[in-house]
């Protein structure tokens, strides 16, 4: 703004509905998707059941990261261990063989936990985008409660079928308790 | 007992998700509620600590030869002490990860307090087996495979290298998952905060959570797969703990029933201490409908159970120095154990885990603060005698009578042991006054599902929609 550029008219980000209670939240949200809104995301303090279902959002990537992590672990582990005692420091043990397969398990195995667990830990992080400070639903007023005790519900302004009035119109149906046009 | 949906009442009172949130939160947001129990526990967590400080400072300039161990007793205080904490731990990781994949939702209420005992309880085990080599700065080539200079490695065939990397992972998943489920109850904190300062600490810590479908959605996919992860991790952790001893050839060590009876021990040691800080904390800050008495109950039980796997430990583990026919095995059970010098310990042993935890077969007991206190605490002792009379009991005599050799601890064998009990209390208080102790989301789903089961299974009494509270 200050560095000489013209200010870009930025539109809206989304409509907001603020509601009381989780069931409210999960009707509203699949009358919202049988209207045929696609772009939204609702919000709660808690995983509600079946949200996902009533939006028509789903993500299986998680299971399939883990299970990378796992694999990827489960080779580092070994190969670690192989490396070591078959090539660069073979001592015969009493005999046994360099490659000592029951004996190469235990770390084999954590190895495959701690992988799989950084998967599960760091892939929750980036699908979701954290950390990100800032997000434009933070503008919603009274937004602060939703980590406490109430329930929104965000038609984005990027759905193709938006138009401020017309989605004011359909959430104000929906019977919450305030709607609002949340700036970015 | 009536059935109820979703398992008697886990919460009581007239709660809402304000006040659920209230009772919780203001023991961050409102410093005031912490009074003079709480500076003096957290006085008496430092002060022992500063005698960890000590023993730590002065094993480190003199060597472990300060401490009473010999040859043949070359681990003692050291390891009984990393066992002892190590087990500790395993309570939380029980009741976080495998309570959750058994759907026992009254969990929920007890997952973060011993989420962070694991936590903490770990760290103090990893000081052991670090200062136990009494040089920790070269430790690192002992321990961490690295490609360095002397071109050493460590031996991977060790069960003690296999230590290094159960005890390191479950660190770090168990920072991990309790990392995760701390992320939505911050952002919480941050949305309630007032104080500038504490707005931006939490704003930085809750990572801009704003708990949206998609953020719950992969949250719970990513948090059911840790507590997958977390489970067989966890009976690994002590059983490899167990190969330390198991795989050896010591008589008295070489058993093949320890790793069951490692991890059962462990889970019975840590809910005992689950316990012994439960009772306390929500007597001192009014948590009786959060962790009530039902939930004490419940441990209690799991605390019976589990002391009757590993009481059948301990006569497997007799049976056995006899029936296997080897004189060695029985000596060193007979005279070490049964008669002489150390009697004492195994008989108190039987005492505090064999017999004392039978009271909980009594309803009464189970309900009463002071036999689960007086339960708790002989359980502690008990467990620390357990690896007592394992450890160095059994390295007082093996196969040579050249080795048979009492072990007497020193001054600063107790001191570096008390002094991580200072190290724990002082973590733990500093614990409840900055981060939740309840995990607030899970308490508010909770409450969510149980006024929906009632409103649908109980229609005539849909009208009082709060959470049971009779009883």
């Amino acid at each position: 703004m200050s560095h000489g550029h013209e200010a870009v008219a930025v539109g809206p980000y989304a409509m907001v509905a603020e509601f009381l209670e989780a069931h409210e939240l999960v009707s509203a949200a699949e009358a919202a998707k049988n209207a045929g809104y696609k772009r939204m995301d609702a919000y709660s303090p808690f995983p509600i059941h079946g949200l996902s279902d009533a939006i028509g959002f789903q993500d299986k990537k998680i299971p399939w990261i883990v299970f990378a992590g796992g694999v990827i672990g489960a080779l580092t582990g070994y190969s670690l261990q192989y490396y070591v005692a078959v090539f660069d420091n073979s001592f015969n043990v009493g005999g046994k063989p360099l490659n000592s397969l029951p004996a190469f398990i235990p770390i084999t195995f954590e190895c495959t936990v701690l992988f799989a667990a950084f998967g599960a830990f760091f892939g929750m992080l980036a699908l979701n985008g954290l950390p990100k400070p800032y997000h434009s639903i933070f503008n919603a007023p009274g937004f602060d409660r939703a980590s406490h005790d109430r329930f929104f519900l965000a038609i984005e302004a990027t759905d193709e079928k938006y138009d401020a009035d017309s989605v004011k119109t359909f959430l104000e149906g929906l019977k919450p308790v305030s709607v609002n046009e949340v700036e970015p | 007992m009536p059935k109820q949906p979703l398992n008697d009442v886990m919460i009581t009172g007239q709660q809402t998700y304000k006040s659920l949130d209230d009772s919780i939160s203001s023991l961050i947001l409102d410093q005031k509620r912490h009074k003079k129990p709480w500076w003096v526990m957290f006085a008496l967590g430092v002060s022992l600590l500063g005698l960890l400080g000590a023993s730590v400072t002065w094993l480190l300039y003199q060597g472990i030869g300060i401490w009473g161990n010999n040859i043949p007793v070359s681990w003692s205080f050291d390891i009984v002490n990393f066992v002892w904490w190590i087990g500790i731990g395993h309570a939380g990781t029980l009741i976080s990860a495998i309570l959750l994949l058994l759907r026992q939702s009254w969990r929920n209420s007890i997952n973060r307090f011993a989420e962070a005992m694991t936590v903490f309880a770990v760290m103090c085990a990893g000081m052991f087996p670090l200062l136990h080599t009494g040089r920790p700065w070269v430790a690192a080539y002992w321990l961490l495979p690295y490609p360095n200079i002397m071109a050493m490695w460590p031996q991977f065939r060790s069960p003690l290298m296999w230590d290094v990397f159960a005890v390191s992972t479950y660190l770090t998943v168990s920072v991990l998952f309790w990392f995760m489920g701390l992320i939505p109850d911050l952002a919480t904190l941050r949305d309630r905060a007032t104080n500038k300062l504490a707005k931006v600490g939490l704003g930085i810590a809750s990572m801009g959570w704003r708990g949206s479908n998609q953020h719950w959605h992969r949250y719970e996919q990513s948090y059911l797969l840790l507590a997958g992860l977390s489970t067989p991790l966890v009976l690994s952790v002590h059983s490899i703990v167990s190969f330390d001893f198991a795989v050896s050839i010591v008589p008295g060590w070489n058993v093949t029933v320890f790793p069951p009876y490692f991890v059962a021990g462990a889970v019975f040691a840590g809910f005992a201490m689950v316990m012994t800080f439960a009772i306390p904390i929500r007597k001192l800050y009014g948590l009786q409908d959060l962790i009530t008495d039902r939930h004490l109950d419940w441990m209690a039980k799991i605390l019976l159970a589990t002391g009757l796997i590993v009481f059948y430990g301990y006569v497997l583990e007799a049976f056995y120095a006899w029936y296997s026919g080897n004189v060695f095995e029985w000596n060193n059970t007979y005279y070490r154990r049964f008669v002489g010098p150390y009697a004492w310990a195994f008989w108190s042993l039987i005492l505090c885990n064999g017999i004392i935890p039978q009271l909980f077969w009594f309803p009464w007991a189970r309900r009463n603060t002071f036999t689960l206190l007086f339960v708790c605490t002989s359980v502690s002792i008990g467990m620390w005698l357990e690896r007592f009379v394992i450890i160095p009991m059994s390295l007082t005599s093996n196969y040579l009578p050249s080795s048979d050799k009492m072990y007497y601890p020193t001054f600063w064998d107790f001191g570096m042991y008390i002094g991580t009990i200072g190290l724990f209390i002082t973590l733990m208080f500093l614990f409840m006054r900055f981060l939740p102790i309840i995990n607030m989301f899970e308490m508010k789903d909770l409450l969510h599902k149980i006024n929906h089961a009632l409103q649908k299974h109980d229609e005539p009494h849909a009208e009082e929609a709060s959470v049971g509270g009779g009883e």
